[in-house]
């Protein structure tokens, strides 16, 4: 094999390889139709909103890692919560700015230790855990913000929406966000032992890892960028909305699963991240730019999201 | 007429191999009716795999299969072993713990249909706990995974010999007295003399040498996969029986190398008591030492070792000084990170010594890697290949390279070397050998025999507890033997 050909190979056992090949071809697709008109701008949206579902992608990557039955239902109550308790706080006021996002990242934490609590000390399995914990928090939203859409302060609706050279700054801060976490994944003793306890709990547990605090982090760890998210989003929304987590739900798990990540655990990646959340976002401007009506655009995200793990899970199930 | 023609089963030059592993040499086996055949032999003998052929649920590699004189060797299942009236107690229990008494023996019994089934169904196995079991205290409509191990069993074998349309002729109960009390384990006794004198046949597995003894009336022994006698149980003690199971002892190989104590100074690295254990020995382990865990397999030797790797550093009946890393015997449970390496399957357990920055240093790793490679001679091109690209022996290699290339001091064996080859053995007792001349500790649960002439110390146990504690030029298979079985009397 030549050198060029040996890459090449390398490169197509990338598991992410899909996600961007399909955004790719959905994009195309789509200025082919317009005649080559907004390509540009298609791209900068898709990086714009794509950046909202890599945040809370990382976490759920995180979760989703640590093995079968577990994942965080609660992320969309938890961005609704944070945004509106941040948003509340800072008043409209640049100088608060930075207290509130403590109070998003704060409400996050907070979030992923009563999660946690519920799936250890209660031993509730995750998905009921976080499932209940979100309608606790979305609650806890409702009464906190009156359900008023509260705006953010000048500086932070600027920063998330601020673009250089046609690329969304936020978007720029993902990129690097995404890049330090799959340094954990991959670098650290914490990213190991995710994967280690994804792959087999009882094999990781006497392999010296501690599983219990493994888990518990993970938990946090996504409730936390979940807060991020709700912060970073009330910013670029205009104020934080009551039913602005709820897309996030589906979104999150999605990236999570398009990006080549196993979903019985074990197996993680985050460039995909990056490349199911522009083929999301894509296939939708794909589909509207089609004609297509909003109920033909849902039944075709869901088959797509459906063929799509169809065809990843034949490799990954081989365990 | 020849034997041959009025026996229930024959088996004729039965053979059994699971990989490298002889499990069944030559086996010839008959059962008539109106016995009750005893079959006895340490753990590993062959006497499940044997009955397991009996009974359909795997299919032997060569020899014959006989049914009341007709060849049934070809396409015998679990289906003609049950319509010939052959049914099997195992020692894992078959019931569904989520159904219910009469619904796990409508399970056995096809012929229980239509309306009423359940009634019926519930009536049937009340008949038959009745019979065996007088005052047993179940209820047909109690979910079995509600029952206590006990009653479980009671439901188990009370199926077993329950009849509807096809017969119970030989019942063959794999340990049915395990987790019965002595009482409970008489009637059990008493009944399958009952089943027996009325023409049945029984085959009756057990490692409590007395019951075999005076229930059974013929005793085979069996050895290393084959029969090595078959007598008349009237014939048999307890004595001679423990001798016809043992195996002779071989030595070279620097096993059975001179005993020194290495007690003398310092204190010990571990000090532990089962948890349940009232009286009798600690497991105590110096530095340098090989420590054995002996006795039959399930009596806690495993929940112990578990005991010491959770104990870091102390609990109040544990006290463990120093690092512990354990190899696991059974390793797609315990050991195995199916979508990793070879190498990274080695470096888990040290990560945290590999970091440079806070950061796993690549280099390290395969250094370190390559360095066990070397040393315990693992069999691949690539270290960078997945793990399960290795043969069981080599993934076996690994998972001790793990537990050597890290800084443990205690080294934890949960019955390492099951299904791996003589070749393979004598490498790693070599390494063990070494790495514990180089003052590191080995407690090493073992259920094989020749291993336990590696130990300093030999520990054994009995439901739970230390019952003898015996030092390596103590350590015979007679006396291994007789503190395994004590409590039977």
């Amino acid at each position: 094999m030549t050198p060029t050909l040996r890459i090449a190979a390398r490169l197509l056992e990338k598991p992410w390889l899909w996600a961007f090949a399909a955004a790719f071809f959905v994009w195309l697709a789509t200025i082919v139709f317009t005649g080559g008109q907004g390509a540009a701008a298609v791209l900068t949206a898709a990086l714009a909103f794509g950046t909202f579902s890599v945040i809370v992608g990382i976490g759920q990557m995180y979760v989703i890692t640590l093995g079968p039955g577990n994942v965080d239902l609660s992320i969309p109550a938890t961005m609704t919560f944070a945004g509106a308790a941040s948003m509340k706080i800072m008043d409209t006021q640049d100088s608060m700015i930075f207290i509130g996002l403590l109070v998003a990242l704060g409400v996050g934490v907070s979030v992923g230790i009563f999660n946690y609590a519920l799936i250890r000390l209660l031993r509730i399995p995750p998905i009921i855990a976080t499932l209940s914990s979100s309608f606790v928090f979305q609650s806890a939203a409702i009464a906190y913000g009156r359900g008023i859409k509260i705006k953010p302060p000048p500086v932070l609706a600027e920063f998330t929406t601020a673009r250089i050279v046609g690329i969304p700054i936020l978007a720029i801060f993902t990129v690097i966000l995404a890049v330090i976490m799959a340094v954990v994944l991959h670098k650290t003793v914490y990213g190991r032992s995710v994967i280690a306890i994804g792959q087999n709990p009882r094999a990781a547990g006497f392999s010296g890892i501690s599983v219990g605090f493994t888990r518990f982090a993970t938990y946090v760890l996504s409730a936390t960028l979940a807060g991020l998210c709700g912060f970073v989003l009330s910013g670029f929304s205009g104020g934080a909305s009551l039913n602005m987590g709820a897309e996030f739900l589906l979104a999150s798990i999605a990236v999570v699963v398009i990006g080549g990540t196993s979903v019985a655990g074990g197996f993680a990646n985050i460039p995909g991240l990056w490349g199911a959340a522009l083929f999301m976002f894509l296939l939708v401007t794909m589909l509207n730019t089609f004609g297509l009506g909003a109920g033909i655009r849902l039944i075709m995200t869901g088959l797509i999201i459906i063929s799509v793990i169809t065809l990843a899970g034949g490799k990954s199930t081989g365990r | 007429m020849s034997e041959a023609d009025h026996s229930i089963v024959r088996l004729d030059g039965v053979e059994k191999h699971f990989g490298a592993v002889h499990a069944l040499n030559t086996v010839d086996l008959v059962v008539t009716p109106g016995e009750c055949l005893g079959l006895v032999g340490h753990n590993g003998a062959g006497k499940s795999t044997l009955m397991n052929v009996l009974a359909g649920t795997q299919i032997p590699d060569q020899g014959r299969i006989v049914i009341r004189g007709i060849d049934s060797t070809d396409g015998y299942t679990v289906a003609t072993a049950k319509q010939h009236g052959i049914r099997c107690v195992f020692q894992e229990l078959s019931l569904c713990p989520n159904l219910t008494v009469a619904e796990n023996a409508r399970v056995m019994h096809r012929a229980l249909t239509g309306f009423g089934w359940r009634r019926r169904a519930a009536a049937l196995i009340l008949r038959d706990l009745d019979e065996i079991f007088p005052g047993h205290g179940i209820a047909s409509q109690e979910i079995v995974g509600d029952l206590s191990i006990a009653k479980r069993q009671m439901v188990e074998i009370a199926r077993a010999f329950s009849v509807t349309d096809a017969p119970a002729d030989l019942v063959i109960l794999d340990e049915p007295t395990s987790s019965l009390d002595a009482v409970v384990a008489q009637q059990l006794l008493t009944f399958v003399r009952r089943h027996v004198a009325a023409g049945g046949a029984c085959v009756l597995i057990s490692h409590l040498l007395g019951e075999v003894l005076s229930t059974a009336d013929r005793i085979v022994v069996m050895r290393d996969g084959a029969v090595v006698e078959v007598r008349k149980a009237s014939d048999f003690d307890r004595d001679s029986l423990v001798t016809a199971m043992g195996s002779v002892a071989k030595d070279g190989d620097g096993a059975g190398a001179a005993y020194a104590s290495k007690r003398a100074d310092g204190s010990p690295k571990v000090r532990a008591r089962p948890a349940g254990q009232v009286e009798g020995p600690d497991l105590t382990a110096h530095a340098g030492e090989i420590v054995g865990l002996a006795g039959l397999a399930g009596h806690g030797q495993t929940d112990m070792l578990i005991q010491l790797h959770a104990a870091r550093p102390s609990t109040r009946h544990t006290h463990v000084h120093g690092p512990v890393a354990l190899v696991a015997g059974d390793r797609q449970t315990d050991g195995i990170f199916p979508l990793w390496s070879i190498a990274g399957n080695i470096t888990i357990r040290s990560i945290r010594h590999l970091l440079r920055h806070a950061l796993i240093d690549a280099a390290a790793e395969r250094e370190m890697a390559s360095q066990w490679q070397q040393r315990i001679g693992i069999r691949t091109p690539d270290m960078e290949n997945n793990i399960l690209s290795l043969s069981g022996g080599n993934q076996q290699k690994a998972l001790f390279a793990r537990a050597l290339a890290s800084d443990a001091e205690i080294l934890l064996m949960d019955d390492p070397m099951r299904g791996v080859d003589v070749g393979t053995k004598q490498e790693v007792y070599r390494i063990i050998r070494d790495e514990a001349a180089n003052g590191r500790t080995f407690i090493w649960y073992t259920t094989e025999m020749d291993e336990l002439k590696h130990c300093d110390h030999v520990y054994v146990f009995r439901d739970g507890a230390i019952v003898a504690d015996l030092t390596r030029r103590e350590v015979t298979e007679e006396k291994l033997l007789h503190a395994s079985f004590e409590a039977a009397e």
